[in-house]
């Protein structure tokens, strides 16, 4: 048996890392939390319109059932129903436990929570903080892990990065490979059970909405170790970004949940300024294509829309990628529930929102595949646990706006007490469970970098990384198009081998850290690359012109790739689909 | 404002007890730069305006959208976030350095972990009896949640103790953001449990008495805090609470 405490490691302090700290540390565990930042600036932080749960508080007769359902249509039937099932069925809990711990929601004249509609669904079902509300939610999970952390019940490692799990020779997790990121010192940390939280991979597409954490590299690197990576072809790219010169900078759905409307002008060559354009000019394409759902169709499907009209109708603002999200009509009190947003537009483009139409186009967003779990959320690794966007539970092939909140809380709360309860069972490990040969193969990886008299700066293969991915593996995908992508990865991987820092020293040396994510982002790209490739079918936001149709003969399938000499090898799992009965995806009519 | 290159001078210091040095760059001009651009800029190519290679620049970031409180710098002199400070509105040559009130780590980083500690100190937090499910919480009037959401967009960044006279080594003064806090927590139905314990914490050598109302915070604050108002609420509530403990004992 293990020591009476079990002791956990939780890498990743956002939404899903600290409902796990909080589980962990309420049942007695001991909880080592790592996390590069500081976790009150984890990116959890950036998720702005709000958490979905059917509390039916606006009497539409909504219920957790009808959340499930639209989760599921919503996904394109790839996420496996039980765990949504779950998670939607936990929502009411979950939204009552973060009132509680003081999230100052939005309320109605009765002080009831107030909800918003989101898209994909007909039902107000987003309870909401302004338009801050992964902000408020982060805080509210912040400041009760500091308190456990006052209590001595949580040792915060902020300014650590997690490198590689140690496993010992049954192929057991006994603890992970970290570095300080000031002090460079890497060393090793016992666990009887370690759960992974590191969020999405935005960095691997350059420019995303996505932190600058958000590399995606402790997955790699468990999926280098022989952890199964799942889904990875499906990322979501959000309709409505701010596009910039370092990132694309979200302007989150509520704007449309509130009702902000998409639109530009008939005629292409129209070009008078934005409010003068009268109605009868202005063409709201997602209303009248999608009359039911209206600005409100699903995020893969708004994305395709502002996709074609710009490049297949050429119908952008003054032809550039562009097209208007319009709040200018909006009554004074609907436009106060989204300052946080309208702030953002304000400082980063110069504009008034409240004045003048937003000039928005689609951008990478969201992880929807991640670390195979079961429903658990356990890996095919014994003792690596997953939970939040770093696992690919949940959103199958297209996440529901304001569902990625929820689902990264409720997979902490999963995955804390399953990591304790594996923990308690766990045969003492033999000898020193791997450790000092996991410490040694890190360590020979550092000594490569820092010695390395090569002439590829790693800054440079990181822009080629992004621009290869964007052109090729976000919103239109072609078969021809992914191979060359696949031989660009490799031709990567191989400069990599040549790299060199212009930066050799340990102290607090960045570009060294970010030089150790970089290998890890591109293995990464080839799992997201390869998993495109062989999916001939469209489904949510995995789109081939070549293939439009969703095939589930063939694909209503969960990919799975493991780490096989060097390249990712795939194989296909079947969905649960125990609830549901797949059926048509369609949000065109009633 | 048409031009090729922008002139930027960047105060470095390769470790908290070397000197720190002034490096000079130029950096290729692109329409919409920021701060954070163009130390990415600077990483891509490290050389400075007279050629001689150099390291990328330390600095701390993370969301590039100005809410999640990391790169908190001095830009030509004032303290304010990276991401937000766009180049077309600086003038040149522009200066960063790192905030000055805190242990420089490395360039432009800095260690501001105090207030991480100080938020300890007042029990910023609701006491909840746990986290299973144990029902809807209090109801609460939009008025309050009107007052207490504004608070709660503080940020973590430091920006307020930076530009704070009296947030120095002598006094150890908590800064605006820490009672802040404390009214945030000392407003909510469950939180104002410990309300008592959070105004004690605040009396006394570096609590809220410190504060001179210079008035600096509320300028400088990137998120429009409502900073003096909660500093002079809080400083009659730890008034009334001292004057309670008097005749208590």
């Amino acid at each position: 048996m293990a020591a009476a405490t079990p002791r956990i490691i939780v890498v990743g302090g956002g939404l899903a890392g600290l409902a796990a700290v909080i589980k962990i540390a309420e049942a007695g565990g001991k909880v080592d939390l790592f996390s590069i930042v500081p976790v009150k600036r984890s990116h959890s932080v950036c998720a702005q319109g709000g958490i979905n749960a059917a509390k039916d508080l606006k009497g539409e007769g909504d219920t957790v059932l009808k959340h499930f359902d639209d989760t599921i249509y919503g996904g394109d039937f790839l996420a496996n129903q039980t765990p949504v099932k779950n998670m939607t069925a936990q929502g009411p809990a979950i939204i009552d436990l973060l009132d509680r711990m003081g999230v100052p929601f939005n309320r109605t004249p009765e002080g009831l929570l107030d909800f918003r509609r989101f898209g994909g669904t007909l039902y107000q079902r987003t309870a909401f903080a302004g338009a801050t509300t992964g902000q408020q939610l982060l805080y509210a999970l912040d400041e009760q892990v500091r308190r456990h952390e006052s209590e001595g019940k949580v040792t915060k490692y902020e300014g650590w990065e997690f490198l590689s799990a140690v496993l010992d020779s049954k192929g057991a997790a006994r603890g992970i490979v970290a570095m300080d990121l000031r002090t460079m010192e890497t060393r090793t940390f016992p666990a009887d059970a370690i759960i992974i939280c590191t969020g999405g991979n935005g960095a691997i597409f350059g420019k995303s909405t996505n932190s600058v954490v958000c590399t995606g590299s402790a997955q790699s690197a468990l999926y280098q170790q022989g952890a199964f990576y799942a889904n990875g072809e499906f990322i979501q790219v959000h309709p409505t970004a701010i596009p910039g010169e370092d990132k694309l900078r979200l302007m989150s759905e509520s704007a449309r949940g509130e009702g902000g409307r998409v639109w530009v002008p008939r005629d292409r060559n129209d070009k008078r300024v934005a409010r003068s354009i009268p109605e009868a000019d202005r063409y709201y394409f997602l209303e009248e294509r999608y009359p039911k759902y209206g600005n409100l169709v699903p995020r893969d499907i708004a994305t395709r829309e502002i996709f074609k009209i710009v490049y297949e109708d050429n119908m952008g603002i003054d032809g550039q990628p562009m097209v208007y999200l319009d709040l200018t009509h909006l009554p004074k009190e609907r436009l106060h529930k989204l300052e946080g947003i309208l702030e953002i537009y304000e400082k980063f483009v110069g504009d008034d929102p409240r004045e003048v139409p937003m000039k928005i186009f689609p951008g990478m967003h969201y992880t929807m595949g991640g670390l195979w779990v079961d429903f658990n959320q356990q890996t095919n690794i014994p003792g690596v646990f997953a939970a939040g966007e770093a696992d690919y539970s949940i959103h199958g092939a297209n996440r529901l706006g304001a569902n990625s909140l929820l689902s990264c809380i409720y997979g902490g709360f999963v995955a804390g007490p399953q990591a304790m309860a594996y923990a308690s069972s766990l045969p003492a490990q033999e000898g020193d469970g791997g450790h000092a040969a996991e410490l040694q193969r890190q360590k020979e990886k550092n000594g490569l970098l820092l010695n390395n008299p090569g002439t590829e700066n790693p800054f440079k293969i990181w822009r080629e990384l992004g621009e290869t991915m964007t052109k090729h593996a976000t919103i239109v995908r072609y078969n021809a198009g992914l191979e060359e992508a696949d031989a660009k990865l490799v031709e990567l991987l191989d400069r990599y081998r040549n790299v060199n820092l212009s930066d050799k020293s340990q102290w607090a040396n960045t570009s060294f850290a970010f030089t150790r994510q970089l290998y890890n982002m591109i293995e990464l790209a080839r799992v997201i690359v390869h998993g495109a490739r062989l999916r001939d079918e469209s489904r949510g936001a995995h789109y081939k012109p070549d293939f439009p149709n969703r095939d589930d003969e063939k694909f209503l399938k969960t990919t799975k790739a493991a780490f096989v000499d060097g390249a990712p090898a795939i194989s296909f799992e079947e969905v649960d689909i125990s609830h549901i009965k797949p059926r048509p995806r369609v949000y065109t009519s009633s | 404002m048409a031009q090729s290159t922008i002139k930027v001078e960047i105060k470095r210091q390769s470790t908290p007890d070397a000197p720190s040095t002034t490096e000079k760059f130029e950096i290729p001009y692109r329409p919409g730069m920021n701060i954070t651009s163009l130390l990415g800029e600077i990483a891509l190519n490290p050389v400075d305006v007279s050629g001689k290679a150099t390291t990328p620049v330390t600095y701390d970031s993370n969301c590039l959208e100005e809410i999640c409180g990391s790169c908190a710098m001095l830009i030509n002199g004032k303290a304010r976030m990276a991401c937000s400070a766009l180049v077309d509105k600086l003038e040149q040559p522009i200066t960063l350095a790192p905030l000055s009130k805190f242990p420089v780590v490395r360039d432009l980083a800095v260690d501001r972990s105090v207030l991480f500690e100080n938020l300890k100190k007042v029990k910023a937090w609701v006491p909840i009896d746990g986290s299973y499910d144990l029902g809807s919480g209090p109801r609460q009037a939009p008025q309050i949640q009107e007052q207490r959401y504004p608070l709660s967009n503080c940020i973590s960044c430091t920006i307020c103790m930076e530009v704070c006279p009296q947030f120095n080594d002598v006094t150890g003064f908590v800064g605006a953001a820490t009672i802040a806090q404390t009214k945030l927590f000392n407003m909510d139905p469950s939180g104002s449990v410990l309300k008592e314990e959070r105004l004690r914490a605040l009396a006394g050598d570096g609590g809220i008495q410190e504060c001179s109302f210079s008035q600096n915070c509320v300028q400088a604050c990137p998120k429009q805090l409502p900073l003096t108002e909660a500093i002079s609420d809080m400083g009659r509530d730890v008034f009334i609470q001292q004057v309670k403990d008097l005749f208590a004992r």
